[in-house]
């Protein structure tokens, strides 16, 4: 299946395997502009190159638009991170990095991020071998494909309120356990404004997207090679641990990543649920609205740094296992 | 994939079951494995909805918090959700423009004129995954101060940011879709029958096109509706900082809109997959 026919799916969706971003943010965007020019000259001599006054007409726009608004604030983010209050360059700043609060805040991110990636992964990979033995066209298909869509991408604030609705204080599932069992879930404070509690919301958005990301790659898994496998006189286990598994493993991997930088970025569900700092990007609003690290400048920028060099490190991870799943989809 | 030939069983005791050479778990195990996540992937909605009937915290159930939504003396209470709404709504049909009129040229003419761009593009549109609105967010903030002096400080203006957010979710569908059909080959058979390049735009590639571009337009109608850091971060009111802000007056009206909101992005992703579903059913596209 390609992404053509699960648009609904995500951005996310590796089925054209190519050309994930890698970490290059800055010069990423300005990119567009200067090839644009190499190439429409070398093409003015070609068969079609005939107009290419007119054919710039469309890119223009584009090329005008992403700079202002993607390549122009993604320098100024990173970059506000090595300047002083009037605008001078300094490395000071960097100092933020030793601050308890900041190394808290990147503590809790990664521990949030890989707790909710290794379970929304696990979870994910099942439920995408269950749907490998629905009919890929199928109604039931499409639902949950649009329900992983919504809840991976979209649920953001409305997810948070659900899960005060569920295991918030006076949640459905607080107050049942508690007449059912006597457990209280929330007894020394409300788990779910704590950083730990963020992993169980988290998991709702996690377990659809790994979904998305996943199902292409278990659907690239020819009957064929069972067939043939099964031919040969291999057994079921002896097919899924020689060849199931290693064609999976790499788009596993990439898709855990995925979900890794999927929770290490996300900032609606936890800016609803948690008010203060804990995670990085709470951490990067709290700074934004007050700078709290006395004797330095641009705290926002320099998390905003440490971020993008997180981030890309990952991506850039994820898209190298990527093209090795690419391998085995078509 | 489950459709795949069936034939006798390779091995004498795997005769019981039908036989699976793939991936794909019996129908029983997969329809187990569904229904257990799906009932656990409920609870929490099955509790915003019950949410939105609760009647104090005694368990009791009350129509009051639907009723309470048209009722004009609550209207002060609730305005910030509508005023939301409408910004949200302005902004997405903004940002669907943008998508259609920045976006979408700028892919036909790569697709068309500069094929080697593809991958630049690509990358591009790509990127606000790779760097996280909540960093964007950091350089938007002296951007949009001068966006506010040229174009003032209206909620509306958010769109241009969201646009940058929705690129990555636009740009699949309308690249899937560029790719299933051969636009080249289209586009140079219509000049040689002597089509404009206006009527091949109008009369060949939109119609070949109309299925991705309701995809993108969908999912970024669905991105405008839940998108909550820019608009927290630059102060504009729209639905998600709305219903925040209504959340700590009111959690059950709160309530009620999420529910509607997820329900809607819900149908409108139906949609957009049962277009796909139906699309899959025309001869094999390259990949």
């Amino acid at each position: 299946m390609t992404t053509a026919s699960a648009p609904g799916g995500s951005a996310f969706a590796p089925g054209a395997g190519t050309a994930v971003p890698v970490p290059a943010v800055t010069s990423a965007a300005a990119a567009p502009v200067e090839p644009a020019g190499a190439d429409a000259a070398t093409r003015g001599t070609g068969a079609r190159g005939r107009r290419p006054g007119l054919a710039w007409l469309g890119l223009t726009p584009f090329a005008v638009y992403v700079l202002l608004f993607l390549a122009v604030p993604a320098v100024i983010a990173v970059g506000s991170g090595f300047s002083t209050g009037d605008g001078a360059f300094t490395f000071a700043n960097l100092a933020a990095f030793t601050d308890p609060s900041v190394l808290r805040a990147f503590g809790g991110s990664f521990g949030l991020s890989a707790a909710s990636a290794v379970i929304g992964a696990v979870v994910g990979a099942l439920v995408c071998w269950a749907l490998a033995a629905l009919r890929p066209d199928g109604l039931v298909r499409s639902m949950i494909d649009a329900a992983a869509s919504v809840l991976a991408q979209f649920g953001g604030v409305m997810l948070a309120f659900a899960f005060i609705a569920t295991i918030g204080a006076q949640g459905l599932v607080t107050t049942w356990l508690v007449s059912a069992f006597g457990l209280d879930l929330n007894a020394g404070g409300t788990f779910l404004y704590t950083v730990p509690g963020l992993v169980i919301p988290y998991v709702y958005f996690q377990v659809p997207l790994m979904v998305l990301t996943f199902m292409p790659a278990l659907e690239g898994v020819r009957g064929q090679w069972g067939e043939a496998a099964a031919t040969l006189g291999a057994s079921r286990a002896t097919y899924w641990r020689r060849i199931a598994l290693p064609v999976l493993a790499p788009a596993f991997w990439g898709s855990l990543l995925l979900l890794f930088a999927n929770a290490f970025s996300s900032f609606a569900t936890a800016a609803a649920l948690i008010s203060q700092g804990g995670v990085v990007p709470l951490t990067i609003r709290a700074q934004l609205t007050s700078e709290t690290i006395i004797g330095l400048q641009n705290v926002a920028g320099v998390l905003a740094l440490g971020m993008v060099v997180v981030m890309a490190v990952v991506m850039a991870a994820y898209s190298l296992l990527q093209r090795r799943a690419a391998r085995w989809q078509r | 994939m489950s459709a795949a030939v069936p034939s006798r069983p390779f091995r004498p005791g795997g005769a019981a079951r039908p036989r699976r050479s793939g991936v794909a778990p019996s129908r029983v195990t997969a329809v187990v494995v569904l229904t257990v996540v799906g009932l656990v992937f409920a609870v929490p909605l099955v509790a915003l909805a019950q949410f939105t009937f609760r009647q104090g915290t005694d368990g009791a159930l009350t129509l009051d918090h639907y009723a309470a939504i048209v009722d004009p003396v609550n209207a002060v209470t609730y305005q910030p959700v509508f005023d939301g709404l409408g910004a949200s709504l302005l902004i997405a049909v903004i940002t669907v423009g943008i998508v259609l009129l920045v976006l979408l040229p700028a892919q036909i003419v790569t697709a068309l004129r500069y094929p080697r761009l593809r991958r630049v593009l690509e990358f591009v549109c790509l990127v606000p995954i790779t760097v996280p609105v909540v960093v964007l967010v950091v350089g938007f903030i002296p951007v949009y101060q001068v966006v506010a002096q040229v174009f003032g400080s209206g909620a509306w203006t958010l769109a241009f940011a969201i646009g940058i957010v929705s690129l990555p979710f636009a740009f699949r569908p309308i690249a899937a879709a560029l790719t299933a059909i051969d636009v080249t080959v289209l586009a140079e058979a219509a000049r040689s029958l002597g089509a404009s390049w206006w009527t091949v735009t109008w009369r060949i590639l939109l119609p070949n096109l109309r299925r991705g571009i309701t995809a993108a337009c969908f999912l970024t109608i669905t991105v405008v509706l839940g998108e909550y850091t820019l608009a927290s971060f630059l102060s504009r009111t729209t639905f998600q900082t709305a219903l925040l802000l209504v959340q700590s007056t009111d959690p059950y009206v709160a309530a009620v809109f999420s529910l509607a909101a997820l329900l809607f992005g819900f149908v409108l992703l139906v949609l957009i997959g049962r277009v796909g579903a139906a699309r899959q059913r025309t001869p094999k596209e390259p990949a």
